[in-house]
């Protein structure tokens, strides 16, 4: 036991990757034995999430305060450079960190119906996994830079092999838009490498709380031009994966032609890598810096959540729709975080774990009747809440808790982010939320027309045969609409793993101390 | 409180018992005995009883106008820096409403046994109707402005699902989707107060935020728009202008849910709002919510005149009776308003109601279809009556009671502000209308002869579980269950205003005061709102001097210890004004709904008047209110036009100009690449392969020398030594 109570983030991480070299050794043609190692191999990081959940410690913030970690293994990996093996987790990174081993687990399963290349598909999947968790419990940037470049590539196959008819382009246009935030990214890295010195050593590090004490800059991290830059360099990399407008385009293609599975872990989880990457690096090491551009990134985040849902308005493919409600969706993080109030940070980060789950149901939803119909056409269908009931059930809870309906998560998210902002001391907020309710009155309207011209209305003669939600689809769904409702009811199981860390996270940008 | 208040302790358990009917009929409701309409019928029936025993305690043994119940639990927390309750405050109005859901909730329920008899979706019907109660209660429950907002979406959700009840319908399916979106408009104004609120209270509360309010914490404009924002909110819902277009349509969905929600309780969910927040709408608010009102009883008793649908001049009734009732509250007739709210609910449910039994009956709802159906369904006719009785404000009913009310209150406001006249004229103009529409619509669908013997042959009057209903409804709409003892007017006084005014406007006769100054200073400010409740035993007075706007039914004497002979001048000559009003609005009111109903008589009775050729005379005015003064086509032509060309417009730029610019990143970078691979190809390796030519040429050309042949080689040689021998020899 001392092994799980010790590296349990290490556990988390790598054992998709032992799965996915045990599944590499499985002779061809056992796909059910493939399936079984899958499922089994993600259901140890979703026990050691339920434990997570039970050990860690709710009145330690973390941020930037070592000590305030937990679940930490700290070993040198590369000594001749400073490179460190650092996990460890806080109010930031354990909510992520749950969510990952859920939506993977689930989204094995939805893989089932996976019918090429099982074994690679699969060995693949888990290794993104393994890219995930390592991204989310990294403390040591250089670490969190090979694990995010890690999920870079599994993704780029699960999407260029197993993918739609316009597959190469969504994996190509995918993969380099990445890769080019990544650098962005990797450039700042290395700036902040060689302005940095430790404390106790003297020497460079990748520490990310290192980077985080501001007495440690050096050279020109001294300077705030250079800074902006860094920051800049930063915030597009990541706003790349959130995604931000304008770097979102690559998304709604990636979603369309992405495998069901694989749209469900790009939206659930890929995308907060975004935020949480702000949250976790871009707002502690550049306080001065973020709050010199609060109204840009607000800014940015009501554009997301406006122009996102009127782009969703016009949609006629209903993936691509539920792919730009998730360009509006994640509009609503940005603007919590820019308003720099705890009720704002923390609504953001609710808005992350609510947007996963809700949005993972969604793009499971429209997988069930794209395996079914073929085709995804919103006015290509018409009133099959007639022939698939149960399925129906579904799509109303998901549309409804994706256009903010009380007694699910999202709707509590989006109070709170508007909440957070309007009353945050930064003046020109107020009008910048009045804008983004728009978004509130949009997204209504296109679920609502969307579910309309699907579900309700007079039957279309050719889906009067229309297949019932079968069980393993049940299966998936079913757990995250729970979750849902039950953090509809009642938030505080999720909030009160946030809550210290962005309270703590609000007064390091704002250098309360 | 004392350990006999057995039935308000377990107050939260009411919406809990519909919440639990709702799960069980979702889930196994089709497998149950029955399709499980008894457990929702059970449940609500519970909390009926439930309610009738808060009422009991509350009201009949409380019987004191400042009563409030109020538990609180923290339900979301961040540290210390933000807190939402959960929790319930039960107050006279609340007691009031709890019996009035729960009523008309459960007189509904059984009408549907009968009504909805062999839907195959019946199961899910009643679970619709458990889970509209359920967020029902909530909402008149709340303690606080963020679960109010909550429950107030829920309805909302429920409103949707019933509407839309017969989603294969395609009209039932747009009016679904109507109804939610252009409530989401309104939710978009209801947000928005309830974020001014917060950002300068930072409390949820009721109680709190009129203890921060009052303490001066949010003043002026501010004050304003939250006030009309949070009305904003009760515009959508309460369907009031310009939001009023989504009631109508909601006729959709099955009658009884017509009579539940879309005239009986949800609707006036917006009223129970403004009532609810009553004391943070500054004087100019609350103008803005009077003339609103205003407009809105105006222009739905104007479309009623023209419709045939004996639902859609059902539902233009229950927007123009909105209308009376906001308007009510904006006059300052805070106790009319509520008044109204609840008799509306009896009368306007138990006709919903009776339209529901008629159209059962003869399977049509053109009132032209119908004709002498009193002789066939005497219950329904009777009770329908009844109802008409008192929407048409016939003194001994229910609507003669809350209406006077209202015309009251909204001439003595009139009279204390001579240039909103129109606040009182026009509604007591349509009060008329109203008669005579309503009469209309009795005289054509239960008088004169049967107009289609085929329906009326098959007519027949409804079973038991829905003829019970309307009995008990009927019994509601007459005056005395509300005049008794006075006890409504006591109970329900208007709440002492929160609004701090700024120096010198204390009072006045002009409601209107310009951008209140930011240094509204507190010590000023704290004096106006000093004047408290007055004896409760008698009418509860108010002394509203401090908005120069409202008076309520001010008939006792206005405490006004504390006040300086000048104010007290002024209240006392409010509360003179409101007196004298009051006379002068019964009598008005009365030869006005005298005058409708006459009018309905000589046209539809006595044949006096010919409506068609009443009709032929002023066609275009018919064709305009027959098509609803154009509003849907205004609104589609106007604002979903161009946000439906806005979507296709962003949709096209962004598929377009930013995606079309990170692929031309992309080409242009491809461009680069292969131009930098023929570079590569024709210049750097053509200058290695021009190298490697060049010595293969040259190469090539000294092989020549090479011949390997020895007489050219023996030439050569002899050549050179030639040459040598020549040179040497010159």
């Amino acid at each position: 036991m001392a092994l799980i109570d010790n590296h349990i983030l290490s556990l988390m991480t790598f054992i998709p990757l032992i799965g996915a070299a045990l599944i590499l050794m499985v002779p061809k043609g056992n796909d059910k034995v493939v399936k079984t190692m899958a499922v089994v191999t993600t259901i140890f990081p979703l026990l050691l999430a339920v434990k997570l959940w039970g050990a860690y410690d709710r009145t330690l913030a973390g941020v930037n305060l070592a000590s305030g970690f937990q679940f930490v293994e700290h070993y040198v990996w590369i000594p001749s450079i400073n490179v460190d093996y650092y996990l460890g987790a806080d109010g930031i990174s354990i909510p992520m960190l749950m969510l990952t081993s859920l939506i993977s687990f689930l989204a094995v399963i939805a893989s089932f119906g996976i019918e090429k290349q099982l074994k690679g598909y699969m060995a693949l999947f888990l290794l993104l996994e393994t890219g995930m968790m390592g991204t989310f419990a990294s403390l040591d940037f250089f670490l969190f830079y090979v694990f995010w470049e890690l999920m870079l590539l599994p993704m780029y196959f699960l999407i260029g092999i197993w993918g739609g008819p316009r597959k190469e382009y969504a994996a190509i246009k995918f993969f380099l838009y990445t890769l080019a935030g990544s650098l962005l990214m990797l450039v700042a890295l290395l700036a902040l490498y060689f302005n940095t010195a430790d404390p106790v050593t003297g020497q460079h590090c990748f520490n990310l709380l290192t980077f985080m004490n501001q007495s440690t800059h050096t050279g020109i991290l001294k300077h705030f031009d250079v800074r902006i830059l860094m920051f800049l360099g930063l915030f597009i990399g990541f706003a790349i994966k959130v995604p931000l407008f304008p770097f979102h385009t690559w998304l709604p293609d990636a979603h369309v032609e992405a495998p069901t599975a694989i749209s469900v872990i790009l939206a659930g989880i890929l995308l907060k890598m975004g935020t949480y990457g702000m949250m976790r690096i871009l707002f502690p090491i550049f306080p001065d810096v973020t709050r010199y551009f609060v109204y840009p990134m607000a800014a940015l985040g009501v554009v997301n959540i406006v122009y996102g849902a009127m782009c969703a308005l016009a949609q006629s493919d209903l993936k691509k729709m539920v792919a730009y409600s998730s360009v509006s969706h994640m509009g609503f993080c940005l603007l919590g975080m820019a308003a720099l109030t705890p009720v704002g940070m923390v609504g953001a980060s609710f808005q992350m774990f609510a947007h996963g789950i809700i949005t993972s149901m969604l793009f499971l939803l429209v997988g069930v009747v794209y395996d079914r119909a073929h085709h995804r056409q919103i006015d290509g269908f018409g009133g099959i809440a007639a022939v698939v009931p149960v399925y129906t059930f579904f799509v109303v809870v998901a549309f409804f808790g994706s256009l903010g309906l009380p007694g699910l998560p999202g709707f509590l998210a989006e109070q709170m982010v508007f909440l957070g902002a309007f009353a945050t001391a930064f003046s020109g907020f107020k009008t910048l939320v009045i804008i983004s309710t728009f978004g509130i009155i949009i997204g209504a309207a296109y679920h609502l027309w969307a579910l309309q011209r699907v579900f309700l209305g007079p039957l279309n003669p050719k889906y009067a045969g229309l297949e019932e939600i079968n069980g393993r689809e049940l299966f998936t769904l079913v757990p995250l609409a729970i979750v849902a409702v039950i953090l509809g009811c009642y938030p505080m199981p999720v909030l009160n793993l946030m809550n210290a860390s962005m309270v703590k996270l609000v007064d390091v940008v704002k250098m309360v101390m | 409180m004392n350990e006999t208040n057995f039935f308000l302790k377990y107050a939260y358990i009411i919406p809990l018992l519909p919440l639990s009917s709702f799960f069980i009929n979702i889930f196994v409701g089709k497998r149950l005995p029955r399709k499980g309409d008894w457990v929702s019928l059970l449940t609500i029936v519970t909390a009926l009883v439930m309610a009738i025993g808060i009422f009991y305690e509350v009201i009949v043994q409380g019987f004191n106008p400042n009563f409030s119940y109020h538990v609180t639990y923290p339900w979301l927390t961040i540290q210390d820096r933000f807190h939402v309750n959960i929790g319930i405050l039960v107050d006279n109005i609340t007691a009031i409403m709890l019996v009035v859901v729960t009523l008309v909730s459960s007189l509904v329920h059984l009408f549907s046994v009968g009504y909805m008899h062999g839907d195959p979706k019946y199961n899910r019907f009643f679970a619709y109707l458990s889970i509209f109660s359920f967020s029902m209660l909530g909402l008149v429950l709340s303690e606080s402005v963020f679960f109010l907002f909550i429950f107030w979406e829920l309805v909302g959700l429920s409103s949707y699902l019933l509407i839309g009840f017969w989603f294969e319908k395609k009209s039932a399916a747009d009016a679904s989707k109507k109804a939610f979106i252009t409530n989401r408009v309104g939710d978009f104004g209801f947000l928005a107060g309830i974020l001014i609120l917060f950002a300068t209270t930072g409390v949820f509360g009721f109680d709190e935020i009129f203890a921060a309010v009052g303490a001066g914490k949010l003043t002026g404009t501010m004050l304003t728009m939250a006030g009309v924002g949070l009305f904003c909110g009760a515009v959508g819902k309460s369907a009031q202008f310009p939001l009023h277009i989504w009631l109508p349509d909601a006729m959709e969905g099955p009658t009884p849910v017509s009579a539940l929600i879309h005239a009986a309780t949800m609707v006036a969910a917006g009223v129970y709002l403004v009532g609810r927040m009553y004391p943070v709408f500054t004087p100019d608010a609350l103008l803005v919510i009077a003339y609103t009102g205003t407009i809105t009883l105006f222009i739905a008793a104007t479309i009623a005149l023209a419709q045939n649908d004996i639902k859609k001049i059902l539902a233009y009734s229950t927007v123009s009776q909105l209308g009376f009732m906001v308007c009510g509250l904006g006059v300052g007739g805070y106790t009319a308003g509520l008044a109204h709210l609840v008799t509306h609910a009896g009368f306007k449910a138990c006709m919903f109601l009776g339209s529901g039994s008629v159209i059962h009956a003869v399977h049509s709802q053109d009132i032209f279809d119908m004709g002498e159906l009193r002789k066939k369904m005497p219950i329904t006719f009777v009770t329908f009556l009844i109802g008409t009785l008192a929407i048409a404000g016939v003194p001994f009913f229910s609507g003669f009671f809350s209406k006077d009310m209202i015309l009251g209150d909204a001439l003595a406001f009139a009279m204390l502000n001579p240039k909103h006249y129109a606040l009182f004229i026009v509604p007591m103009f349509t009060a008329g209308l109203t008669a005579f529409y309503m009469f209309r619509l009795v005289f054509v669908t239960f008088f004169g002869h049967a107009r289609d013997h085929h329906k009326f042959d098959h007519a027949h009057e409804s079973p038991f579980t829905m003829a019970f209903p309307l009995i008990v409804l009927a019994l509601l709409s007459f005056a005395f269950p509300f005049e008794h003892n006075n006890w409504f007017k006591t109970l329900i006084v208007k709440p002492k205003s929160a609004v701090v005014l700024p120096a010198g406007e204390g009072h006045g006769s002009a409601p209107k005061h310009e951008a209140a100054p930011a240094a509204a200073g507190a010590e000023h400010a704290a004096a106006p709102v000093e004047h408290a409740m007055a004896s409760p035993a008698e009418h509860a007075a108010v002394a509203p001097a401090e908005h120069g706007s409202a008076p309520a039914a001010v008939h006792g004497a206005p405490e006004t210890a504390g006040l300086s002979a000048e104010e007290k001048e002024h209240a006392e000559h409010v509360a003179h004004v409101t007196h004298q009003a009051h006379g002068i609005a019964m009598y008005m009111s009365l030869a006005v709904a005298g005058t409708g109903i006459l009018l309905a008589v000589v046209v539809y009775i006595l044949g006096w008047i010919n409506p068609a050729t009443v009709k032929a005379a002023c066609l275009p005015v018919h064709t305009f209110l027959a098509n609803k003064w154009y509003f849907d086509e205004l609104y589609g032509m106007t604002i979903i036009a161009f946000t439906m060309w806005a979507a296709r417009m962003m949709a096209w730029f962004d598929s377009n100009v930013v995606d079309g610019a990170v692929n031309l990143v992309a080409t242009v970078n491809k461009w680069a690449c292969m131009f930098v691979g023929r570079f590569d190809n024709l210049v750097v390796d053509g200058a290695v392969n021009a190298v490697a030519n060049a010595t293969i040429g040259g190469g090539t050309v000294l092989r020549r020398i090479q011949t390997g042949k020895v007489y050219h080689y023996a030439f050569v040689l002899v050549g050179g030594v030639v040459v040598l021998f020549l040179l040497k020899a010159f």
